[in-house]
């Protein structure tokens, strides 16, 4: 009996992960045929079947930068606050909820809620501008939830400490907290950003150009950008060859995973030097 | 001794987290550049009494406090203090000791910076001051820029010292700074007090009854958040007035 | 004395500046209040109107043409709950049995390498696990099950499991984590062999934070819109013959991801796609709201007030 169950187990842990493996494999196999130098640094030609995805690129790359400079300070704010100021009363609960409800809205809802605010009502058109700060909202709660994570790990005593010497609250949180949680707040941006780079429903109607063979000029500029650029050239285009599908998904795949390696080893490394 | 006033006057405080009641009706004079012990059983208010009077206190929710502290004459908890600026004028050594992330020359520069003191030479001259006034500059003067947790426990705590001397405090508040350390560096500890006690008032919380007797110009003995007895000088240890400070110091309990 | 003084004298203008910091942190720490209030202010805004503009039995009526006025959601809302409910059906027992394997049984490497390959589960956009899901899955599936087309609710039910898997397995492994060890040494002095003081003490004892796996795995998948978009086949149609899980089916959220891209804004067709924003938005709020009731009650506090 116990061996059996053990072994079902192990097999539901196996149905569990080998398809990861096989999805990334079969990608990586496939798709690094069609990866070439002239893949990454050209415009797509002949219909986006032959040429390169640099406009891709450039796009997710411009939109996530965006996201970050949208994100990064409110997120950290509003884990600093959290952490630090909030006390225990409604209002808190409230925003708590708040972050949880953030965190759970469907990525198309933001992407109908980027075009009615972003597009339409604020008049900044299909744009880089409105995509980021649509993915921005987007990845907030990540950002949050992370960042107020690494604050609370820093312990107690360094604030107290800050405080008897003199120390004001923010003089506490500037000098002792921030740095020392400043590894763990790094590794929650680079995790939501990663999420931000592979959405593909918030950019639909607020950024995504179907074809667009130049590079962005401005914030206000449409663009092409790569989750939305695999989703049209999977779906959408008669006839595309099928390995330059599955170098789109490398790169796209290679990009966010290489983030997400980022954010595991930032975060062990920190682990094992930090003091406390 | 002439006759000083009180540095400190703690005068009918009552102290409550929640409804747990931590100090009853305590009064209480503090002598200036003396050392004042403050003892008793676990849990008989002694930390609490501490915390009040720089009032980092401050920092936890839900208490009730009535009575007043006087600094000076002047009151602590009165409406518009400085609570950063009383907090430099009084400073506080913690049980453990609590390096910050950092080096010795970080730790020690810490309480100064904050205050905005930028020029180079006045920092030197505080590091190097407050080093010896703790009695550490010999052992640390090459490593200042190691990190102070590579210290050994006993020069952490100096080091802590050190940190709070650095604001060139009035009155130092320790609260068990020998519990964790060893009886040398114990020792040293309660040596570089007594070279303090010329400066500065200085009340303790010994981690026993006998660095009590050791240290004490005056003590003061509290018992489940009452001031049982208080007397200047160490007759209080061998001939108590009270039958509950007798229990304790013979150590027929806590 | 005097220097004393001096150390005091620099503080004011510090204390200023510091106010104005500490007025934008507490101003950002409510922001996500003011976020969530404007997204649902706008998909009224923008939704609202299709309950004057068509007729509540149009509305719930099971024909959606839009070409033709016809806005019934009810096919939608049947296609996206059958989707999520057949992809928790799928990945409840495996994020379960992983959680448990990942806890209770499994070597320490064993741990070292699941873990991060799940994280990797978890980045894998969306779209790609949708391309995937097109090329490689709906062609297995269509000769394996011998369907006409391999775009069917289920394919789209797989990969949403999967995508619900890394969420999950991190909530039960927390709420595995959280039974005191004291339960464990207990049943197995009482002579329980590993086995049955896993599933008949460890378990039982973890369910309220299994059920908050549930609510979360459903809320990630019913929101999802990617890779079901691209695997379901789209057509709506009420599943509710047998074989619909073989069938092709379209969910809400593919609704919205296709059609919004075609339609003129303001029109009867725009403010149904916005309604629809609608109802996923109160659903998934109510899911999390449901899930979040179990996680409030064991916070811990941090740092100082
Ligand atoms: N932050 C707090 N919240 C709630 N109750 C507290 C807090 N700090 C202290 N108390 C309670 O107040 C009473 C006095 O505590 P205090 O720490 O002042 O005693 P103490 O004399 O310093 O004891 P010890 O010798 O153990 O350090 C105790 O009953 C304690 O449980
Ligand atoms: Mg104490």
């Amino acid at each position: 009996m116990q061996r059996i169950g053990f072994v079902l187990l192990v097999l539901a842990a196996l149905v569990v992960v080998l398809p990861i493996l096989f999805v990334v494999g079969a990608i990586v196999v496939r798709g690094i045929g069609a990866v070439s130098w002239e893949f990454l640094s050209a415009m797509p030609r002949d219909g986006m079947k032959a040429g390169g995805i640099l406009p891709a690129i450039v796009g997710t790359l411009l939109l996530t930068l965006g996201t970050a400079l949208a994100a990064i300070p409110v997120g950290v704010g509003g884990a600093i606050y959290l952490s630090e100021y909030a006390a225990d009363i409604w209002l808190t609960r409230a925003i708590r909820l708040a972050i949880i409800n953030l965190a759970g809205i469907p990525s198309v809802v933001y992407g109908l809620f980027g075009l009615g605010l972003f597009v339409l009502f604020l008049q900044f058109g299909t744009s880089i501008l409105a995509g980021s700060l649509t993915l921005a909202i987007m990845t907030l709660p990540i950002i949050i939830s992370a960042a107020e994570e690494a604050l609370r790990a820093v312990p107690t005593e360094f604030r107290t400490v800050s405080t008897s010497l003199g120390g004001t609250r923010w003089q506490g949180i500037r000098y002792i907290v921030l740095p020392q949680a400043l590894p763990g707040i790094i590794t929650g941006l680079i995790l939501g950003l990663l999420r931000a780079a592979g959405e593909t429903a918030p950019i639909l109607f607020t950024v995504a150009a179907f074809f667009l063979p130049r590079l962005p000029h401005s914030p206000l500029d449409q663009t092409m950008a790569l989750p939305y650029h695999l989703y049209v050239i999977s779906t959408q285009v008669p006839g595309m060859p099928v390995d330059v599908q599955y170098g789109t998904a490398l790169v796209l795949l290679a990009l966010v995973l290489s983030m997400n390696v980022a954010a595991t080893l930032i975060r062990s490394y920190y682990r094992r030097r930090r003091q406390w | 001794m002439v006759e000083q006033p009180p540095k400190i006057r703690i005068h009918d405080v009552s102290y409550a987290y929640g409804d747990r009641q931590a100090l009853r009706n305590v009064t209480l004079d503090v002598p200036s550049k003396a050392v004042t012990v403050l003892f008793g059983p676990a849990g008989s208010g002694k930390t609490t009494m501490l915390r009040l009077i720089n009032r980092l206190n401050d920092l936890v929710d839900n208490t009730r406090m009535s009575g007043r502290i006087l600094l000076d004459g002047q009151d602590v908890y009165a409406p518009g203090v400085d609570v950063t600026a009383l907090r430099r004028r009084v400073g506080m050594v913690f049980a453990l000791p609590l390096p910050l992330p950092g080096t010795v020359r970080e730790n020690v520069l810490y309480g100064p910076k904050l205050a905005g003191v930028r020029e180079q030479s006045r920092l030197d001259e505080a590091l190097q001051r407050s080093l010896t006034q703790a009695a550490l500059w010999d052992e640390v003067k090459d490593r200042l820029d190691d990190p102070a947790r590579a210290l050994s426990g006993g020069q952490q705590q100096r080091l802590c010292i050190a940190r709070s001397l650095a604001l060139e405090p009035e009155v130092l508040l320790l609260d068990e700074p020998t519990s964790g350390l060893d009886p040398i560096s114990t020792g040293k500890v309660e040596a570089s007090l007594l070279d303090l006690k010329k400066e500065y008032t200085i009340i303790i919380i010994p981690h026993s009854v006998q660095q009590a007797a050791r240290v004490a110009d005056c003590a003061a003995f509290f018992l489940m958040g009452e001031l049982i007895e208080y007397r200047a000088g160490r007759e209080i240890f061998t001939t108590p007035c009270d039958q509950r400070t007798e229990d304790y110091v013979t150590g027929r309990f806590g | 004395m005097e220097k004393k003084e001096s150390f005091i004298n620099q503080i004011g203008r510090a204390r200023r500046a510091e106010f104005a910091i500490e007025t934008l942190i507490r101003t950002l720490g409510f922001s996500s209040i003011g976020f969530v209030l404007l997204i649902f202010f706008f998909l009224l805004r923008e939704g609202l109107p299709v309950f004057f503009e068509v007729r509540p039995g149009n509305l719930f009526s099971t024909q959606w043409y839009p070409t033709f006025d016809l806005y019934g959601t009810l096919p939608l809302i049947l296609g996206s709950v059958l989707v999520t409910v057949t992809a928790v059906a799928i990945a409840l027992p495996l994020g379960v049995a992983t959680a448990v394997f990942v806890r209770e049984v499994a070597p320490g490497w064993a741990r070292e390498v699941l873990k991060p390959m799940i994280e990797v589960l978890a980045g894998i956009p969306s779209v790609v696990l949708g391309f995937f899901g097109m090329t490689l899955v709906a062609p297995l599936i269509r000769e394996t099950l011998r369907v006409p087309t391999g775009l069917t609710a289920f394919t789209g039910a797989l990969l949403l499991a999967y995508m619900a898997l890394p969420t999950i397995i991190s909530v039960a492994e927390d709420a595995l984590d959280a039974v005191p060890k004291g339960y464990r040494d207990a049943a197995l002095a009482m002579g329980a062999t590993r086995w049955q003081t896993i599933w008949r003490v460890v378990v039982p004892a973890a369910r309220s934070g299994i059920v908050t796996a549930v609510m979360l795995g459903m809320g990630r998948a019913i929101g999802e819109t990617m890779a079901v978009m691209m695997v379901t086949g789209n057509a709506a149609r009420m599943p509710l013959t047998a074989d619909s899980l073989l069938r092709p089916v379209r969910t809400m959220t593919a609704t919205i991801a296709a059609e919004m891209g075609e339609v003129a804004q303001g029109s009867v067709h725009y403010h149904a796609l916005f309604g629809i924003g609608i109802v996923l938005f109160l659903l998934t709020f109510l899911i999390n709201l449901a899930a979040a009731s179990t996680i409030f009650k064991k916070r811990r506090r941090g740092g100082l007030r």
